[in-house]
């Protein structure tokens, strides 16, 4: 089974489909009797709806209904984390009704559907609707926003301050910072976000009045949890009624994780008009309705011996949270954040300080890295700055306060146990890739050229696999963070696998298969994985935060061992041997010690046609597990860029980008690569060209469309120089040895190139994007037309 | 709205249909087609998604009406595999691992196409040119480039 078991480089199976064009995607799938819905958005940023007038749009040509607040009184979009603050109070948590109630507090937010019998219909009817609004101030920046004076979002969160909260020792860290040799510091920007599936998202609500059923097919990263959502919550349906299904999704990177008011308010319709009621967004209503990610503030401070080793870690953050709380939104700067400020070092006592804020922008969540692209970027930026305070080399600064190998598990001042990693080996992979000691001649080959080269490196850790869910719970999720998996041999030998996890772009068809085909014994072509669909599969969490393979591959495991553990009772049976005499290898139940067996095949017809069975066992062959994880996971690896800079024009050129990274145990090696490509490249837009801008005055998106919000093209970027670890350390707790690679790309490709734009530039700090024009403007200021230092 | 009829050659079949004028190609592709393989990632013709070939040219089908396309013989995505055979270029992205999601894929072998039609052993900068107006968000673009100078080899055979 080497071909095609876990280690190899599978080609994906779900690829024929893509290729031929024979996708299903949600904007693919037409009901019969299908209307088309059309969301009227508010064009201001923060506005009083004084009167909302649809009667001339309702006599539109092919308008079918118009609904508004005033129809949709129904519950709010919840929020899933429940964060407190310093004092132990609640955070502020202001309602999220799907269709605006009297204000609107953000350019985008939706104040009436139009329903028609065309899109363009439904469109051209959205125009004849009158809505007087009373413009209201409106706030966007996080540092306007906190200003004493400032344009209050809600008048329930005093200041604009969702929570203040704060982990760590604070007393210990100022007692550090009092005795310490240097501090280094630095405030810096994580810039917002656009997360820009190419799919745009979309959405069809079906009603069947005789059975009472309702169907909403949708983009989503976690049908099981929309369902749960939106039935319980929003819409009050018990979830017997309710079917979700996600078919195939044209990528999410964390924007399609959350409920949406677009869902519930087409599923919602469809009764009332009877007929299926499908949207689907246009690139620029998506900017202005997907969650944005990432717009961060932050000042860090970090204390050092003369030595350079880290003595103590400060960190105060804003974040902005947008106008409402998205579904995870709160725990992102926070759990998902702080608790990863140790990185990969042995600083020993840390402190965090975050206060979310409200502001008149579209709500904030996660976005690919989900909190650890900003903790890695902050912390890999003021590594760099102390290093260059100290005037010590980047790379030896970081080596002397790893973690070692033998300090694990490594408890972090910061919550996290890390199981176990090696940062040093993916250090000096990286490292050696790039020639890090030839780095001085070729700076000064550029510099000849009249080029300045740069070089910097940035190490990063994620916790994967969220996450274990009492841990969780503890900390305010409203949700447990399993995964569910059911594994149907059928008669004749083939399997089935229904897992909770989503699969959009990932690959999991193929991967999943692998594992099974690998664990049975069995033809990869005899495995079918079934996802997407809460009609078909029991329960899941969804895909996100890398934890696919690991909670739910450790989920199809946990049932496979069911499975071969019930095909030992049947094949001792069948044998006549003692259960505990029976081996199961390579696709086979033999007894040890003889050359008696039987295949899976003839357990799997013997469990179907059960003739001749154990007395007391149920016929039938087919296991379902739940696994809650035990811990996080916890990938890490080493990226280094090598930039030059064209001081006349301020462009910036990667030379080349090497990623060194310790994924554990690999179950497909191509896709682990494709998955960190893609990451580097979202990393790599976020440093050198994405930003997601507001005008300040009116609250306006300046950047709503591909005109002007700037992605990598395949032009912006190099070609990735792409290793594992050459001493990996699998993850210890999952019986896979898996530990997740989607984000590791994103997490660490900002502060790898970002250290080098300030290496080339001989500068502190720059921040985010690096833009020729920003770049250009750095250099002027410096007057310093040739090479750097 | 005025309606007007329109008539096309689609991958070797005579398709026709009335359609308002404002009707773009990729909605009569899609919406009266049927042929949902042309995507639609944009409203701005930047993303490429929507590339397919008209009179044997590469073009983004939400630049054009369909009226526009009257009379021209179209190829999409679904037209490219023959006798249940992936294209050599489609095969190439398989093997090399040149899409993820799926979703921008359509455009970019529709797009690849026609770049080794023009160019038959294009390198790797001129295939990231060639590539200005597709966007991946998946990929990061590495292995397309890869899938594309093999396909152009596969096709060369
Ligand atoms: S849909 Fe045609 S270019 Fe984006
Ligand atoms: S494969 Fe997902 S956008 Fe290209």
């Amino acid at each position: 089974m080497a071909d095609t078991g876990i280690g190899a480089s599978v080609r994906r199976r779900e690829d024929a489909r893509f290729l031929t064009g024979r996708g299903n995607y949600t904007d693919d799938i037409n009901r019969p009797g299908q209307v088309y819905a059309y969301m009227l958005r508010s064009p201001h940023a923060h506005a009083r709806i004084k009167k909302l007038d649809t009667k001339k749009a309702s006599k539109a040509p092919g308008v079918v209904a118009i609904f508004t607040g005033a129809d949709m009184k129904t519950g709010g979009l919840p929020c899933g984390w429940l964060v407190k603050n310093q004092d132990g109070s609640n955070m502020a948590e202001p309602p999220h009704p799907p269709l605006a109630q009297d204000f609107v507090r953000h350019v985008g937010d939706q104040v009436a559907v139009v329903i028609a019998e065309t899109r363009d219909q439904a469109k051209d009817a959205a125009e004849l609707i009158d809505v007087d609004y009373q413009p209201l101030p409106a706030v966007v920046s996080l540092a306007d926003a906190v200003k004493p004076k400032a344009p209050q979002v809600w008048e329930q969160a005093k200041g604009n301050l969702c929570y203040d909260w704060a982990i760590g020792d604070k007393a210990a860290v100022d007692a550090a910072f009092a005795k310490a040799h240097h501090v280094s510091k630095l405030d810096l920007v994580n810039n917002r976000l656009v997360a820009n599936a190419m799919e745009p998202r979309a959405a069809i609500g079906e009603y069947d009045n005789l059975s009472g059923d309702y169907t909403l097919y949708t983009t989503s990263q976690n049908p099981h949890v929309i369902r749960l959502l939106m039935g319980a919550f929003v819409l009050q349906l018990p979830e017997h009624r309710l079917r979700v299904v996600a078919p195939d999704v044209g990528g999410g990177f964390g924007s399609k994780i959350y409920h949406y008011a677009e869902e519930a308010i087409v599923t919602w319709a469809a009764p009332k008009v009877g007929r299926p009621i499908k949207w689907t967004a246009e690139r620029s209503e998506s900017f202005i309705s997907d969650a944005q990610g990432r717009d961060h503030v932050t000042h860090v401070e970090l204390a050092l011996d003369k030595n350079g080793k880290f003595l103590a870690l400060k960190v105060q953050t804003l974040a902005n949270m947008g106008a409402y709380l998205s579904t995870f939104a709160t725990c992102v700067p926070t759990y998902l954040y702080a608790t990863l400020l140790a990185g990969v070092y042995t600083t020993p006592v840390i402190w965090a300080n975050v206060k979310a804020v409200f502001t008149n922008t579209v709500p904030v969540d996660a976005y690919r890295g989900a909190g650890r692209p900003e903790a890695t970027y902050l912390l890999e930026r003021i590594v760099d700055v102390a290093a260059r305070d100290l005037k010590q080399d980047p790379a030896d600064i970081r080596r002397r306060n790893f973690i070692q190998p033998s300090q694990f598990p490594y408890q972090t001042p910061v919550a996290l146990q890390y199981d176990t990693g090696n940062y040093e080996a993916t250090l000096d992979v990286a490292m050696k890739m790039i020639d890090y000691k030839g780095f001085a001649k070729r700076k000064e080959e550029a510099a000849k050229r009249g080029k300045i080269r740069g070089i910097g490196l940035a190490c990063y850790i994620e916790a994967c696999g969220i996450a274990p869910s009492a841990v969780v719970g503890s900390l305010g999720a409203r949700a447990g963070l399993f995964e569910s998996a059911n594994i149907r041999v059928h008669p004749t030998g083939s399997v089935s696998v229904f897992t909770g996890s989503h699969s959009h772009g990932q690959g999991h068809e193929t991967t999943f298969a692998q594992v099974v085909s690998d664990m049975l014994g069995i033809p990869i072509e005899q495995v079918d994985i079934v996802h997407g669909d809460t009609g078909k599969i029991a329960f899941g969490m969804g895909t996100y935060g890398s934890r696919s393979i690991a909670v739910g591959g450790t989920a199809i495991v946990k049932a496979l061992d069911k499975v071969i553990a019930k095909g030992k009772k049947i094949a001792a049976h069948l044998m006549e041997a003692a259960e505990a005499d029976i081996v199961f290898k390579d696709g086979k139940f033999s007894v040890a010690g003889t050359d008696k067996s039987k295949t899976l095949t003839d357990i799997s017809l013997t469990a179907y046609v059960p003739h001749n069975y154990p007395k007391d066992l149920e016929p039938g062959l087919e296991e379902q597990a739940f696994y809650d994880p035990l811990n996080f996971t916890f990938p890490s690896g080493c990226y280094i860029a090598e930039v030059e800079i064209d001081p006349d024009t301020g462009v910036t050129k990667i030379m080349r980008f090497v990623a060194s990274d310790d994924f554990g145990k690999i179950i497909n090696p191509m896709i682990v690569e494709g998955q960190v490509h893609g990451g580097l490249a979202q990393g790599i837009g976020q440093a050198m060209l994405e930003d997601c801008l507001y005008d300040k005055e009116s609250g306006q998106l300046l950047t709503g469309s591909y005109m002007d919000y700037c992605m990598p093209r395949a032009d912006d970027l190099p070609s990735f120089e792409v290793k594992h670890s050459d001493k990996p350390t699998p993850c210890t707790h999952n019986p896979l040895g898996v530990k997740g690679c989607g984000e590791a790309g994103a997490i660490g490709a900002p502060a790898a190139l970002m250290n080098a734009i300030s290496n080339a530039l001989g500068i502190a700090h720059l921040d985010m994007p690096a833009t020729p024009e920003r770049v250009w403007r750095t250099i002027q200021k410096q007057k310093m037309p040739q090479a750097a230092e | 709205m005025a309606s007007i009829n329109v008539a096309m050659t689609v991958n070797g079949k005579a398709a026709s249909g009335t359609v308002e004028a404002r009707t773009l190609l990729v909605q009569f592709l899609r919406e009266k087609l049927g042929l949902t393989g042309t995507h639609v990632g944009c409203d701005t013709s930047q993303c490429g998604a929507c590339v397919v070939h008209v009179n044997g040219k590469s073009v983004k089908s939400c630049t054009i009406l369909a009226a526009q396309a009257d009379g021209a013989k179209i190829i999409t995505i679904e037209g490219l595999a023959k006798n249940g055979e992936l294209h050599p270029m489609q095969a190439a992205f398989k093997e090399h691992h040149g899409l993820q999601c799926g979703f921008c894929t359509p455009g970019m072998v529709m797009s690849a196409v026609d770049l080794v039609q023009n160019n038959k052993n294009p390198s790797e900068q001129e295939v990231r040119e060639w590539l200005e107006g597709n966007i991946c968000r998946c990929t990061g673009y590495h292995n397309i480039v890869k899938a594309i100078q093999a396909g152009a080899k596969a096709m060369g055979r």
